[in-house]
């Protein structure tokens, strides 16, 4: 496994146990109430947990595991790509999520650039994954 | 394929017919606190379930004397977020319908189930996530 997948991959395990930890508030407070402010942790909850553990887990592993036979430049496509799109995709991860909290206008602008910051992060993956999508050598298809 | 493995996927394979269904309920006639459970039969029950059978499966080797880590905290992670999520499931639409009832602390105790069931498989995944 790769130094950009080992970096994936352990960060979607802290947003699994973030987030999960968010979740487990939400739900224990509509059961027995703890605090009126509890409801506010449900943007971070589902950036975290969509984003931060689902998406970012498949990210790890399609770049650990995709084929990478005769690719150009390092075995995994270029590195530098991956390092934009962990960047981009964990710095827009804390914007979307944890942006609605700050006070005023701010609460509204953070989200946007959290959402373009993904929006980021998926197009470099994707444009650097792309020529790894093919044939393997080890299976006839 | 290891038997822990088989057991979280047929059991996300179960959630997944069973959040659809609840979906073709819920479009059909809502009902209160039937929302949460269903987004949370697909994102729980289904998604992260198989990644957790899956990752449990493929990463890599813990050791060569116990390559998939530990198997109490593997287990303990299937029981705690199925039993934690089937509980949910029951208590939230229920909680909805009759408010200030028993259901509620069930659903405090769905919430710290699942908890532990998350905890305890990053707990054994984590120093699996490594070169080979
Ligand atoms: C991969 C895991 C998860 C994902 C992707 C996820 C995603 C979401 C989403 C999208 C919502 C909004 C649903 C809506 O608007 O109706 C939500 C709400 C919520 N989630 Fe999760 N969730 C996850 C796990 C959990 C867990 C483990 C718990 C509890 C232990 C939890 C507790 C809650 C609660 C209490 C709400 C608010 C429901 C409401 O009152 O409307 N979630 N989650």
């Amino acid at each position: 496994m790769p130094r950009t997948s080992r970096w994936f991959i352990r960060a979607s395990l802290v947003y699994l146990a973030v987030g999960f930890t968010l979740g487990a508030l939400l739900l224990f407070n509509k059961g027995v109430p703890l605090g009126s402010a509890v409801p506010r942790l449900l943007p971070a909850h589902i950036e975290f947990l969509l984003a931060g553990w689902v998406i970012q887990l498949v990210m790890g592993v399609a770049t650990w595991i995709f084929p990478r036979f005769g690719v150009a430049r390092s075995a995994y496509g270029s590195e530098a790509a991956t390092w934009v799109a962990f960047a981009l995709l964990n710095g827009g991860v804390w914007l979307a999520g944890v942006g609605p909290l700050a006070p005023g206008h701010l609460g509204d602008v953070l989200p946007i650039a959290g959402r373009l910051a993904e929006t980021g992060a998926a197009g470099a993956f994707a444009a650097n994954i792309w020529a790894r999508v093919r044939a393997s050598g080890l299976s006839p298809m | 394929m290891p038997v822990l493995t088989r057991w979280f996927i047929k059991t996300a394979l179960a959630y997944f017919v069973a959040a659809l269904v609840v979906g073709v309920v819920q479009a059909a006639r809502g009902g209160a606190g039937i929302n949460p459970v269903y987004v949370h039969l697909l994102v729980v029950g289904w998604i992260t379930q198989m990644i957790f059978g899956v990752a449990y499966w493929m990463f890599p080797k813990y050791s060569k004397e116990v390559p998939r880590g530990s198997d109490r905290l593997a287990i303990a992670s299937y029981v705690c977020l199925n039993a934690g999520l089937l509980l949910r499931v029951v208590a939230e639409p229920a909680l909805a319908r009759h408010p200030g009832t028993g259901f509620g602390p069930v659903l405090a105790l769905a919430a710290v189930l699942q908890w532990l069931g998350g905890m305890a498989f990053v707990a054994n995944t984590w120093a699996r996530v490594r070169e080979r």
